[in-house]
């Protein structure tokens, strides 16, 4: 069991902007990309194939094909980097860590809608 | 201005700085401690404070000089004591029975952190001084132990110092110079960057850094 003051101190730091999204949904992460002194947003928009649950150190991985090339990012769900995710369509999946995507390509790589 | 105080470690996690650099941090649950005696030069030779964590103790849990001794502070409820030297002239202000809490302790200050590190127990030469050690297979009979340890009939003897297996752990720890990163005031939680000697729950003295 976790101490009650460090699990109060974690909920005070995390985000509360993090919309609800599951493995296999289609999410857009808007990333803060910092070049030189100005700051612009880059769209990432993949399968989330992976989250990691620990608190302040929550990672997720987003899996897309780029130009027949299989590319995933790991991006700290709490930190700064983010500016917001949106959820772009659901999937329906029935394991928490979809790493049987990495396999699997084309028609074979597509997920059901969630109802 | 409390020269120190006392804690107990309660567990690491991380947090973010502004410009989204992640900071592994450890809390630290420090105070109220309680100052249970005030040494000076006339009545002991040297300028100290000695501050007790106050917590819950069963009486039963302290002997009766232990128990004389706080009734004297005014202190109840106090099981952790350590003293903090005072340098001479300065910390006038304190006394027994004044309250010290972690408010007196400001983000980006330094301190040093003292705690008994983890007791691994008789640990070998491998994980206790990291020697290399042997292959595991390939027909190698030589695996994790030491090796030579000195040369034979000159001098007859084992060098002073040679790095054997033996207790490992379980020594008082300091680590200088960790930034203070939040301070909680109303759950007398202070959060420092890094990492912090001893196992969650143990008790830890909180210094001022001395540069």
């Amino acid at each position: 069991m976790q101490n009650a003051l460090l699990s109060n101190f974690i909920k005070k730091h995390l985000r509360t902007d993090v919309p609800a999204f599951r493995p296999g949904d289609t999410i857009r992460v808007h990333v803060k990309i910092k070049e030189g002194e100005k700051e612009r947003i880059q769209i990432f928009e993949g399968v989330m194939i992976a989250r990691n649950n620990t608190g302040l150190g929550d990672m997720i991985t987003v899996r897309k094909v780029s130009f027949g090339q299989g590319v995933e990012r790991i991006f700290p769900l709490h930190g700064r980097s983010i500016d917001h995710i949106d959820i772009v369509r659901t999937g329906k999946v029935r394991r928490a860590k979809l790493y049987y995507l990495r396999g699997l390509k084309g028609k074979a790589a597509r997920l059901k809608e969630r109802s | 201005m409390s020269p120190g105080i006392l804690g107990k470690k309660i567990g690491m996690t991380q947090v973010f700085r502004p410009d989204g650099q992640a900071v592994p941090v450890t809390l630290l649950k420090t105070g109220p401690c309680t100052v249970v005696q005030r040494k000076t030069v006339n009545s002991d030779g040297y300028d100290a404070v000695q501050l007790g964590l106050l917590e819950f103790v069963k009486p039963a849990r302290l002997n009766r000089p232990q128990t004389g001794h706080l009734k004297k502070g005014g202190a109840e409820g106090v099981k952790f004591l350590r003293e903090f030297k005072l340098g001479s002239g300065a910390n006038d202000d304190m006394k027994a029975g004044d309250q010290v809490l972690v408010g007196e302790f400001k983000p980006n200050d330094k301190v040093d952190v003292i705690g008994v590190s983890k007791g691994r127990g008789f640990a070998g030469v491998v994980r206790r001084h990291h020697f290399r050690g042997g292959e595991g297979s390939h027909g190698s009979m030589f695996h994790r132990a030491p090796g030579s340890i000195g040369a034979s009939s000159f001098p007859s003897r084992v060098v002073p110092g040679m790095r054997m297996g033996g207790h490992m752990g379980d020594d008082r720890v300091t680590v200088r110079n960790l930034e203070i990163i939040e301070v909680v005031a109303e759950d007398n939680v202070l959060v420092v960057k890094g990492a912090v000697p001893g196992p969650n729950g143990g008790y830890v003295v909180v210094k001022r850094a001395k540069r």
